[in-house]
């Protein structure tokens, strides 16, 4: 589990963002026959170089997520409660350990209507992309 | 509410949703992960700076042997200061008289009543909960005493877990009151139940050194042979000068501070040096290496090492062991407690590092642990975290805060190398386009200031890079700047000032053996020299006198050290703290 959550941050941290699915595919890939729990770089470096340059597991476009939220919101509301957040990310999909859930809730969620408004919140995250990206000179 | 109940029911199954939530938890990974990542960087910027350190204070060492050799010569009229930097002990403070101090009637913090027992453990821990001063009466009194209890101490003491004893060992506390609290809370005060041992490092950075060494050495007094104290390297009075804990007294105690620090340095001295559980675990602050010679540890006299920096005493013979012990660590934890099966002949099975000061670096940047001992079982490890605020902030804030904080520290030392990394630069640039690619920058700066870190990723905080990804280097040292005391100053100078501005402060503080604050000019020029000879330094012995007189801190023939070196500090852009937002003028 360690060395799945520490491989996975790895290659996501690099801009890929591969499924828990295709990320055990990786995984399997690379690691060592006994399982260790450690990954050894020189098994790695290859694997992932070569990920890089296929550009493989590209990462979520902002109106592709935009409109997964409005799928879960199908009356159009605008936000989604926060039981029902937590059931969809939870139970669907590829689910949230309850620590992820808990660290999105704390950013996602207003404390007031104790709901996600998903276009802010996307909005909020692309800022806080952007902020680094601020240095860059056109 | 009935009508979206049933359709959220309706639509769990469908594989839009199931897409869909897929899709948002494939981001948020991604997400998370970078922010995760950029914690991570933070935190390397932090270790690689704090190393840095570490290898500075060497070359202070150094220097010290250095100036030794050197300055004898020209000032053999101060026997003082020679015994100081020998390392001998000055006389006595003479314990009666400064216990004789007044405890006012006014005063409402803890009074402690000796021979201590656990009720006055607790009256500190409550006062101190309260904020409140400890009175420089009770300080000393601690400290005499504590010091009387440590002389009867091995180097090396020896404690069981027979008797069903579960020993609790703690790492550095570096002046985190809260940690302390929160162990105490977690894991219980100490008592003839509930021994501790605590590793070293229980001052500096931190804001109540002096609250925890104080509840630290009354926990001794009350409990001599269940509350065990191991000298770290920052239980040193050079240390705390650059690190805090001797600005914390003074501020704190500005009519009694020099007599506490007198003594301190006393104590210090006779703190044992490591501890052995069940002749089978060795706790030793800094751990170990190769060259270690237990048997060596035994024997020595502890108590003639005034401190990591100076130069080791020969005696009879044998060489000094030289406390100057890297810290080895992983992320959260540092050197700091060995286990071992086979103890006298060094195979060690396995090494521990604990450290107990969460939010070391910057609050969020680390959670702090301790450890149980007991017989025959694997030590069990628990882990905490100090929060301030009421509930978790979003991870977002708290990188960005560790993060914010990190470059901050790393843009300082950008700035003080400014010159030499111009230099490092425009030999790169043939043709002054006043840019590098992203890898020739990242190796100037990492030649240049010795930093081991990750600069192309740091790269996007620290310079402006276009379109091609190509870097415009003089952007290193946008939004701060080197305060000038004076205009007509060379920037080399004011540069080399402030980058060394901690190791010369020690040396004026050495010099200064009354605590006036003041060194004569000319005992002043004959360090300047020494200090220029050593460190290599390019610097005009004219310019730097020029400099002091400017500055107009020639007082009589002596120079105001403090107000010297206050003159030297770097200026950040956008600090909240500035009065004015007018922006800054580059230069």
């Amino acid at each position: 589990m360690g060395k799945h959550r520490e491989i996975g941050t790895i290659i996501r941290s690099l801009g890929c963002c591969p499924s828990e699915g295709e990320l055990h595919d990786l995984i399997a890939e690379v690691e060592e026959e006994e399982p260790t729990g450690y990954i050894r770089l020189e098994k790695f470096l290859p694997v992932m170089t070569e990920v890089l340059l296929e550009r493989r597991y590209r990462p979520i476009p902002e109106d592709v997520l935009l409109r997964a939220f409005e799928v879960l919101d199908p009356t159009k509301r605008g936000f989604l409660t926060k039981e029902e957040l937590i059931k969809y990310m939870t139970e669907e999909g590829e689910p949230f350990s309850q620590e992820e859930m808990e660290e999105m809730l704390s950013a996602a969620i207003d404390s007031e209507s104790n709901s996600i408004h998903y276009k802010d919140y996307i909005t909020m995250m692309v800022e806080v992309q952007l902020f680094k990206e601020k240095n860059k000179v056109t | 509410m009935g009508c979206s109940d049933s359709s959220f029911i309706k639509d769990k199954k469908s594989p839009k949703v199931i897409k869909a939530a897929t899709i948002i938890q494939n981001w948020y990974r991604g997400y998370s992960a970078r922010l995760k990542a950029r914690q991570r960087h933070a935190l390397t910027v932090f270790q690689s700076i704090e190393y840095a350190d570490e290898q500075s204070q060497m070359q202070l060492s150094n220097f010290f042997s250095f100036m030794l050799e050197n300055y004898t010569d020209e000032r053999e009229e101060d026997p003082e200061l020679i015994a100081r930097l020998f390392g001998c002990n000055l006389p006595d403070t003479r314990e009666d008289y400064v216990k004789m101090i007044d405890v006012p009637d006014s005063y409402d913090g803890p009074r402690l009543q000796f021979p201590l027992t656990f009720t006055d453990i607790e009256s500190l821990i409550e006062g101190f909960k309260q904020q409140k001063i400890l009175h420089p009466h009770y300080v000393l009194a601690v400290l005499f005493e504590a010091k009387k209890v440590l002389m009867q101490m091995p180097n090396i003491s020896h404690i069981s877990t027979l008797l069903s004893k579960e020993i609790t060992v703690c790492g550095d506390l570096h002046g985190k009151l809260d940690d302390l609290f929160l162990i105490f809370y977690k894991n219980g005060v100490p008592s003839n139940e509930n021994p501790y041992v605590f590793n070293g490092d229980f001052v500096d950075r931190g804001k109540n050194s002096i609250e925890v060494l104080m509840i630290l050495l009354a926990s001794l007094l009350v409990y001599p042979n269940d509350l065990h104290l191991n000298r770290g390297n920052h239980e040193d009075f050079l240390m705390n000068l650059r690190y805090g804990f001797t600005k914390e007294i003074m501020q704190k105690y500005r009519v009694y501070g020099n007599e506490i620090l007198k003594i301190l340095e006393d104590v210090y001295t006779w703190l044992p040096i490591a501890t052995i559980v069940d002749n089978d675990i060795l706790i030793i602050h800094g751990g170990l290496s190769e060259s270690t010679d237990l048997n060596l540890l035994h024997r020595i006299e502890r108590n003639k090492m005034k401190s990591v920096l100076m130069p080791p005493i020969p005696s009879d013979g044998d060489s000094a062991i030289d406390l100057k012990i890297t810290k080895v660590g992983s992320e959260k934890i540092k050197t700091s407690v060995s286990l071992s099966d086979q103890l006298l002949q060094h195979e060690w099975e396995q090494v521990i590092t604990i450290f107990s000061a969460s939010n070391y670096y910057e609050d969020g940047s680390n959670r702090g642990a301790y450890l149980r001992l007991s017989f025959n079982t694997l030590p069990k490890i628990f882990q905490y975290q100090v929060t301030k605020a009421t509930h978790i902030r979003p991870l977002y804030q708290r990188v960005n805060t560790v993060e914010g904080s990190a470059i901050r520290m790393l843009k300082e030392r950008i700035i003080a190398r400014k010159t030499d990394l111009v230099h490092a630069f425009e030999l790169y640039d043939r043709n002054k386009s006043g840019k590098l690619s992203l890898s020739q920058w990242a190796f100037s700066m990492e030649s240049v200031l010795e930093l081991n870190l990750p600069w192309r990723s740091l790269s996007t905080r620290l310079v402006l890079t276009d379109r091609d990804g190509n870097v415009d280097y003089m952007s290193s040292f946008q939004n701060i700047r080197i305060q000038k005391p004076v205009k007509e100053v060379h920037s080399t100078l004011i540069e080399t000032l402030y980058r060394y501005r901690s190791d010369l402060h020690i040396i004026f503080n050495i010099i200064d053996t009354d605590h006036s604050g003041m060194i004569s000019m000319e005992e002043f020029r004959t360090m300047w020299k020494l200090f220029k000879m050593h460190y290599g330094v390019p610097v005009d012995d004219s310019e730097v006198d020029e400099l002091a007189n400017k500055m107009d801190l020639n007082k009589d023939g002596s120079i105001d050290f403090n107000e010297f070196l206050k003159a030297f500090h770097v200026v950040h852009r956008f600090d909240p703290s500035r009065k004015s937002n007018k922006p800054v003028v580059q230069e």
